[in-house]
């Protein structure tokens, strides 16, 4: 399977996306998501800290995923340079931004990552590394992945959409799920998951087709269960994530004649206080190329921050704070139901 | 094409309260009630509502059930082993009547 990017597929581009997802609110007549917050008068949306820095290192991934709104896989080249990252790095020394969250891809393909890894860490911040496991047994150099995190004392972020092979296979592809469940077993044996090492394994389960996740405690106790009892597998928390219509997972909404409903699905479950509490209020996202935006998913809209300088080198946390955040329709995907974000359901 | 199931129809479902309210939504109070998590989980209930759906051959239901299982987090094989219980009670349900026809045969016969 290829990127949408390699295919040459319409919805490669972030301008056709959007006019999609512009056109479909319009010709259904649904309230725009800009409409939903003027009703709570929650518009413009502005931030309330900048307590993460979520920096996507490049798209180039190991796997090609159904629903991946990066649009990510091997055929990506798109990486961030070691400049850019010291420009990160920079930034960080400059302020007191807690947490930062590495993404991609896979964001070990990056060359630099684990130089980059250990700059952060000199600065004492907690860092967050969205693995999608199957990159440690990939290929030997990679093997040795779970002791450089627990060397780093990283907290690591994966994604395991079922806890059975069938649909785990069917949205990431065939033979993930073996290869997830051994890269698991090789995290578990360094310490990640276990009690009382403070190594901590979050995974991450969005829904293997066009509905939405239900309750995330629910949920994570039926993975606990089936992953202890079939494969003696720990972790710590499972975050339900609702997927949001970008990219692949557009794509595959429209194809599978299920876009329409999908969407009506989401604006008739929008949530207020999920409305309140959205992952973009409270973080910074970094591009590849160094670009500035309020969240990955904006990223992959081409949709900078609304201040003057768009780039790392140009960071302003004053000016991002008096900024107002740029929403679209896919921002449904953040407030539906129990609320999505990078850490799970936010309501 | 025009049916007598349109399931645009299941989304109006709330608008039976139009013609009877009181009743309405009395109903739905005790529908929210019934599908809390209780002595059984949420889920477990949601695999009886799916098997239940089959039985009364609820089109809408069976559309709201197989959405609201798999949101649960159930997989295909729990959705379908939760139906054949629902067929083999009632299939049970049709033979174990045929002890009735078999004393009747018996009664009526040399």
């Amino acid at each position: 399977m290829k990127s949408l990017k390699a295919s040459g597929h319409q919805l490669a581009s972030a301008a056709a996306q959007i006019e999609l997802l512009e056109q479909q609110a319009e010709t259904r007549q649904r309230p725009t998501f800009r409409n939903q917050l003027e009703s709570i008068d929650l518009f413009p949306l502005r931030p309330t800290g900048i307590d993460v820095l979520q920096i996507n290192v490049g798209k180039m991934c190991n796997q090609v995923c159904k629903h991946c709104h990066v649009d990510a896989g091997p055929d990506r080249k798109e990486i961030m340079t070691r400049e850019t990252m010291q420009q990160c790095i920079d930034v960080l020394a400059q302020t007191n931004i807690p947490v930062v969250d590495l993404t991609g891809g896979a964001p070990e393909m990056n060359p630099n990552f684990r130089w980059f890894v250990e700059e952060i860490k000199k600065l004492g911040r907690h860092v967050i590394v969205r693995c999608n496991l199957t990159i440690i047994v990939a290929n030997p150099k990679y093997n040795d992945l779970p002791d450089f995190f627990r060397q780093h004392q990283i907290e690591v972020v994966s994604s395991l959409p079922f806890y059975n092979a069938d649909k785990t296979d069917r949205q990431r592809g065939q033979g993930v799920f073996q290869d997830s469940i051994k890269a698991l077993h090789m995290l578990n044996a360094v310490g990640y998951g276990q009690p009382d090492t403070g190594l901590v394994l979050n995974l991450v389960y969005n829904p293997a087709g066009a509905f939405m996740p239900g309750s995330q405690v629910s949920l994570e106790q039926q993975f606990k269960r089936v992953l202890l009892s079939e494969f003696g597998i720990v972790f710590n928390s499972l975050f339900a994530i609702t997927n949001i219509p970008v990219s692949r997972y557009l794509d595959y909404l429209v194809a599978s004649g299920n876009y329409d409903s999908y969407m009506e699905k989401l604006v008739n479950a929008f949530n207020p206080t999920a409305a309140a509490g959205v992952m973009c209020r409270n973080m910074i996202s970094v591009g590849w190329d160094g670009q500035l935006y309020d969240c990955d998913f904006n990223q992959m809209l081409d949709l900078t921050v609304r201040v003057p300088g768009r780039h790392i080198s140009e960071f302003d946390a004053d000016a991002l704070m008096q900024r107002a955040i740029i929403v679209n329709e896919h921002c449904y995907g953040c407030t539906a139901g129990a609320g999505s974000s990078c850490g799970g359901t936010t309501a | 094409m025009e049916t007598y199931y349109d399931p645009a129809d299941l989304k109006k479902f709330g608008q039976i309260s139009e013609f009877q309210k009181e009743l309405a939504d009395k109903f739905f109070s005790y529908y929210g009630s019934v599908f809390a998590e209780g002595a059984l989980t949420a889920r477990e209930k949601s695999l009886i509502a799916l098997a239940v759906a089959h039985t009364v051959q609820c089109a809408y239901c069976i559309d709201a059930y197989t959405n609201d299982t798999l949101e649960k987090g159930c997989t295909e094989e729990q959705m379908m082993e939760a139906v054949h219980v629902a067929a083999a009670i009632r299939s049970g349900s049709t033979l174990v009547h045929s002890v009735q026809m078999m004393n009747k045969v018996k009664q009526v016969s040399m």
